[in-house]
């Protein structure tokens, strides 16, 4: 292993993980190389990957992994988002419990834009149209007079018998009906089973919800995850061909390793894509092929993944994300401002 | 105030402080410490967040001759650097692809 290798890879050997420390500190390797933002924004670079509406992978490449982590860490618990808060609860004979129901309510993911809401001054505080969206859930179940006689099924023989996310009614405060519509800050999706009813059984709850972030509560995070992972390299060292090659294909995942003629009309192995390799080093399990892989990551490729609940799109929560981070920065800074004016 | 200062440094200058962040954890505190450690006037730069349940990080400084809470202020506004340049290139970035997946 050289110099520049044992700076930017992290080598994965058969019963060891080599090399996953960082250089870039005084004493490190790079020592000599202090900060400086030119040569940040020399080596930084995106690219993005996949996009839609609810998920997207890009690739945030020379940056350290303190910094990588940070906004992974703002948008899991510090980017907020609506929920409900709190469940007036008028009547709830179902076999749910008061209790069950209202944090089962509590997760529902709401479609409205957090950045449109203020946080509630106070817990208790009384509602207003900039903190608070406000539901109504009000349901019934009865007998199916027209069921056939000789019905089995719930769905013949009941009304209403499944409550869905579809049943929840919005109810604006003050003037929220002239900014939003119902679509706006209802549910993400309409047919999220919420309880099941029996006849006789009956809901009536006023739902409120509120802004929060994810350090409060997980139904606040704004994404079903957001994680990185390092990009994977895979360098073989020596021709590998025939059944040795498919073997070797076997112990990666789907798409990694390719197969060419050598000419000869036999297979030889080649990387095709290491990208997506699970890197679970399977190889090394094989005495004849061993020798022949060398396995690492990429220290300062990150491959971001962002999955979002629903409420923002993802390249929207990064961006708030990296809104939070830079906003402790100014705060702190601030006051080290205000500190000094008052010495 | 979510910033303070422990005491225990005076006698030695300004050089040396460990500040208290009031409600921040490894977020602020590791991201930060990976910027400031690696100015050449930082001796020591360390973080650790002392108890769980209390919202509190200590972040520590010594260096060679500046002052701490300079460098503290320098760390602070370069990590900020870091995050307008990341939005900048993310947008630009996320612009492009947008142009070039619906077209």
């Amino acid at each position: 292993m050289n110099l520049e290798e044992s700076k930017s890879r992290i080598i994965l050997n058969e019963y060891v993980v080599a090399n996953t420390n960082a250089t870039d500190y005084p004493g490190g390797f790079s020592c000599e190389e202090p900060w400086s933002h030119k040569k940040f924004q020399k080596n930084f670079r995106i690219e993005i990957v996949r996009y839609n509406k609810t998920e997207m992978e890009f690739d945030l490449i020379g940056v350290h992994a303190a910094i990588a982590n940070a906004f992974r860490r703002v948008i899991l618990s510090e980017v907020p988002s609506m929920a409900i808060e709190k469940v007036k609860i008028f009547n709830n004979t179902t076999l749910l419990q008061d209790e069950v129901l209202a944090h089962r309510l509590g997760l529902i993911p709401l479609k409205a834009d957090p950045r449109l809401f203020e946080y509630k001054a106070e817990a208790d505080a009384e509602p207003t149209e900039q903190d608070t969206l406000e539901f109504e859930l009000k349901i019934k179940c009865t007998w199916n007079g027209n069921a056939p006689k000789d019905a089995t099924h719930p769905d013949d023989l009941y009304r209403n018998h499944n409550v869905y996310t579809k049943h929840l009614k919005w109810i604006p405060i003050g003037g929220q009906a002239d900014i939003y519509n119902a679509e706006q800050v209802g549910p993400v999706f309409e047919d999220i089973l919420l309880n099941k009813l029996r006849p006789g059984h009956e809901l009536d709850l006023r739902l409120l919800a509120v802004k929060g972030i994810g350090k409060d509560h997980a139904k606040f995070s704004p994404v079903a995850t957001a994680s990185y992972r390092l990009l994977p390299e895979i360098t073989l060292t020596k021709d590998v061909e025939g059944e040795l090659a498919e073997r070797l294909q076997s112990c990666f995942s789907p798409g990694v390793i390719g197969l060419e003629d050598n000419g000869h009309g036999k297979k030889r192995a080649k990387v095709k894509d290491a990208r997506y390799d699970s890197c679970s080093r399977n190889v090394f399990r094989y005495e004849d092929l061993k020798d022949s892989v060398k396995m690492a990551r990429v220290k300062d490729h990150y491959i971001f993944s962002v999955e979002s609940v629903g409420a923002l799109p993802p390249d929207v929560l990064f961006v708030e994300a990296i809104k939070v981070l830079k906003k402790k920065c100014m705060t702190f800074l601030e006051e080290l401002n205000e500190a000094a004016a008052e010495k | 105030m979510r910033l303070a200062e422990l005491a225990g440094d005076e006698a030695f200058g300004e050089k040396s402080r460990t500040f208290v962040f009031q409600d921040e954890g490894h977020t602020l505190g590791n991201a930060l410490r990976c910027i400031i450690v690696r100015y050449p006037e930082v001796m020591f730069c360390g973080y650790t967040v002392p108890h769980p349940a209390e919202a509190k990080m200590h972040f520590r400084i010594q260096t060679n001759g500046p002052r701490a809470v300079d460098i503290l202020r320098r760390g602070l506004e370069d990590l900020a650097k870091v995050c307008d340049h990341t939005t900048t290139v993310f947008q630009e970035k996320m612009t492009a692809f947008k142009a070039t997946s619906t077209s």
